[in-house]
């Protein structure tokens, strides 16, 4: 299978950029990366429909073997759309998370720095029990 | 017959989603349809299941396409059994969220949109389990998750938006590796029809073949949160509205699962890195059952213990056994069914204590009896005590492990075992510390109740948080409490329903004659 150079050395650029912006803690970053990568990939599957040929219509002059393959470029059509909507849904998001915290980074989980710092308080757990009395303790209490 | 309705189970819910979408702000005749297209969607699987278990397997060619060109629907013994239990939860989880009046007056959460979406993800997931190509997989996969994309950040709030950044960014990442696999199958096999890949993928170079193969186990470990792939799970789902948690938890995941068989026994059916998933499922069980230890919040606890028991799924389908595999569907059913319902019994804690963190809240045995019950039932299952479901399905995966017999296996079961126990401490200490305790023991006794009426008696927050947990709510966790228990006494037939599914999956040739009669290796177009 001969492919074309350039469409490989694109892709690989696209998604080598890709990576480096999703690697971003800024979301507006993470969504070009988003953006970069998927078209990389369309690419990739671009190339894997082999060599360049004739539309894919039928044409009783043309060898079968002439014909593009159409099956990649269905693939990759179904694919746009799907990161077309994706894209919409993640603008919004990011968006709605600059209205609401004003900063475009990613912030970290409250629980889990929480946990981290050692500021959740657990409490004794041996409150609950009590050996000698088989009653629930609740309703002992009340 | 019965092929006529494969597509229908797609259908039903993509059209209702159209209707409620249609319908829009009109609550009432939005809540009927979505309720009246899931009993339906119910109704077709169980007809499906009971026709393809009898009767074998059912292709459908959309469009009347001839095999290898159009899109093939494939509904085997465990694609039927998948739509049963998926449909049956979503219907439980609507009823459930249909109670909570999300969809009516709750302020975190618009009105129009939550029935479409409910439904866009149930097309989903019925797209992804009848799949009979790799690319509809990763369509049914990107509907499910557009939709839960929207449902996970319903209402926009901080907490959620912070959370629904991560998830959807860890969800693209795996839906480009997952279409980079595609590409790369394509490229080197010239179809994306899975009875076609698995029929050429022999003729394949080996490291070609692990090279694909590892591509498609970490796009789908990322989805079923296998570790190291899984920490943006306990991140991201306990900030979602209880009863949307309640079916991620259930179902999305166990998608990934599924795809991970197919993807073991039809696409690369060979052994070369089976050692490589058992020690993946291994790490999965150990780390997700501690960091389920470390929590203080049961939603939290929750999706830890959820990481944890992934590790067990992925440990059957590790084995490449017939029995591995039966014990791993199995597994997949009871946990699909009982974490669904922890988390709906967690929704109802919040509801009655106002809150999920078990340091602030105490005395619900006395207060919310019924509750107690309700979480005490699925934990015990998860635990894995006899006789419920977990103990079934735990047995049946060690069974199958020690056959296998060597280090390894018996480490595993090792670890199995300690695992099992480590969750069933964590939900225990839920159960001292939310149920058990009395309330007067908690720190600053103080409900957010109490101080919403102190602050202001007659607000209508008020009013809503004083109202008593509606009666739908409840009744559908006692629904799935029951389908809980019904998989501990039917657990015979399904045990051989499990079994006869993982013979079909015995290695490709089945799949491959099913799909394309006649086809044998070698033999292209």
């Amino acid at each position: 299978m001969t492919v074309s150079l350039v469409l490989v050395v694109i892709m690989a650029a696209l998604i080598a950029c890709g990576v480096y912006l999703l690697l971003e803690r800024s979301l507006t970053r993470v969504v070009l990366g988003f953006l970069l990568i998927g078209n990389g990939v369309n690419l990739l599957i671009l190339i894997m429909g082999g060599p360049a040929g004739f539309a894919p219509i039928y044409d009783e002059n043309l060898d079968p073997a002439q014909y593009n393959d159409p099956l990649p470029q269905a693939l990759i059509l179904t694919a746009i759309v799907i990161t077309f909507a994706v894209s919409a849904f993640l603008l919004a998001l990011i968006y709605r998370s600059w209205r609401l915290a004003n900063a475009d980074d990613l912030t970290d989980d409250a629980d889990d720095v929480a946990l981290r710092d050692g500021t959740v308080a657990m409490p004794a757990e041996e409150v609950a029990f009590d050996a000698d009395d088989t009653d629930f303790p609740a309703e002992a209490s009340r | 017959m019965i092929t006529a309705l494969v597509p229908l189970v797609v259908l039903v819910p993509l059209i209702a989603a159209a209707l409620t979408l249609v319908l829009g702000r009109r609550a009432r005749p939005q809540r009927i349809v979505a309720a009246l297209a899931l009993t339906t969607v119910l109704a077709i699987s169980i007809v499906l299941l009971i026709g393809v278990d009898q009767q074998g397997a059912v292709v459908v060619e959309a469009g009347n396409w001839p095999t290898p060109f159009g899109i093939v629907l494939v509904v085997d013994r465990l694609a039927a059994l998948m739509l049963v239990v998926s449909s049956l939860v979503l219907l439980a989880v609507l009823v459930f969220s249909i109670g909570q009046g999300l969809a009516d007056g709750d302020d975190e959460t618009p009105v129009s949109i939550y029935y479409p979406t409910y439904l866009i993800l149930t097309t989903g997931v019925m797209v992804a389990f009848v799949a009979g190509d790799l690319f509809n997989l990763y369509v049914g996969f990107e509907i499910l998750l557009v939709a839960s994309y929207v449902l996970i950040t319903l209402g926009g709030t901080q907490a959620r938006i912070r959370a629904g950044v991560t998830y959807v960014i860890v969800s693209l990442l795996s839906s480009i590796l997952f279409l980079s696999a595609i590409g790369m199958i394509y490229g080197a096999l010239g179809t994306v029809n899975l009875a076609q890949i698995a029929d050429r993928m022999s003729e394949l170079p080996i490291d070609v073949q692990i090279v694909l193969h590892v591509m498609l186990l970490v796009a789908f470990g990322i989805k079923a949160a296998v570790f190291p792939l899984s920490f943006w799970l306990p991140d991201s789902y306990p900030s979602a509205p209880a009863p949307v948690t309640a079916a991620f938890a259930g179902l999305l995941t166990k998608i990934g699962v599924y795809a991970i068989i197919r993807a073991e026994t039809v696409i690369f059916p060979t052994p070369e890195l089976n050692p490589a998933l058992m020690v993946v499922a291994l790490l999965t069980m150990v780390v997700g059952a501690l960091g389920a230890v470390a929590q203080a919040d049961i939603k939290r606890i929750l999706s830890f213990t959820l990481v944890s028991h992934i590790g067990y799924m992925i440990l059957g389908v590790a084995l490449g056994t017939v029995a591995g595999t039966a014990a791993a569907i199995y597994y997949i059913v009871h946990h699909i069914v009982v974490q669904t319902t922890l988390f709906l019994a967690a929704g109802l804690v919040e509801r009655e204590a106002g809150s999920t963190s078990i340091t602030r809240i105490g005395g619900l045995l006395a207060s919310a009896p019924l509750v107690a019950v309700l979480f005490f039932i699925p934990a015990l299952s998860l635990g894995g005590i006899p006789p419920f479901s977990g103990f079934i399905g735990k047995l049946g995966l060690f069974e199958a492990t020690a056959e296998q017999g060597d280090a390894l296996a018996y480490v595993l079961i090792g670890a199995g075992a300690l695992v099992s126990l480590l969750t069933l401490y964590a939900l225990v200490r839920v159960w001292n510390l939310a149920f058990w305790r009395p309330a007067a023991d908690v720190d600053g006794d103080e409900s957010r109740l109490l101080r919403a009426v102190e602050e202001a008696p007659d607000s209508t927050a008020t009013l809503a948080e004083t109202r008593a947990t509606p009666r739908l709510m409840t009744l559908s966790t006692v629904g799935m409490v029951i389908v809980g228990l019904s998989l501990t006494v039917f657990a015979g037939p399904l045990y051989g329903l499990a079994d006869r599914a993982a013979q079909g999956l015995d290695g490709s040739s089945d799949y491959i004659e099913l799909v394309l009669p006649g086809a044998t290796t070698g033999e292209g177009e």
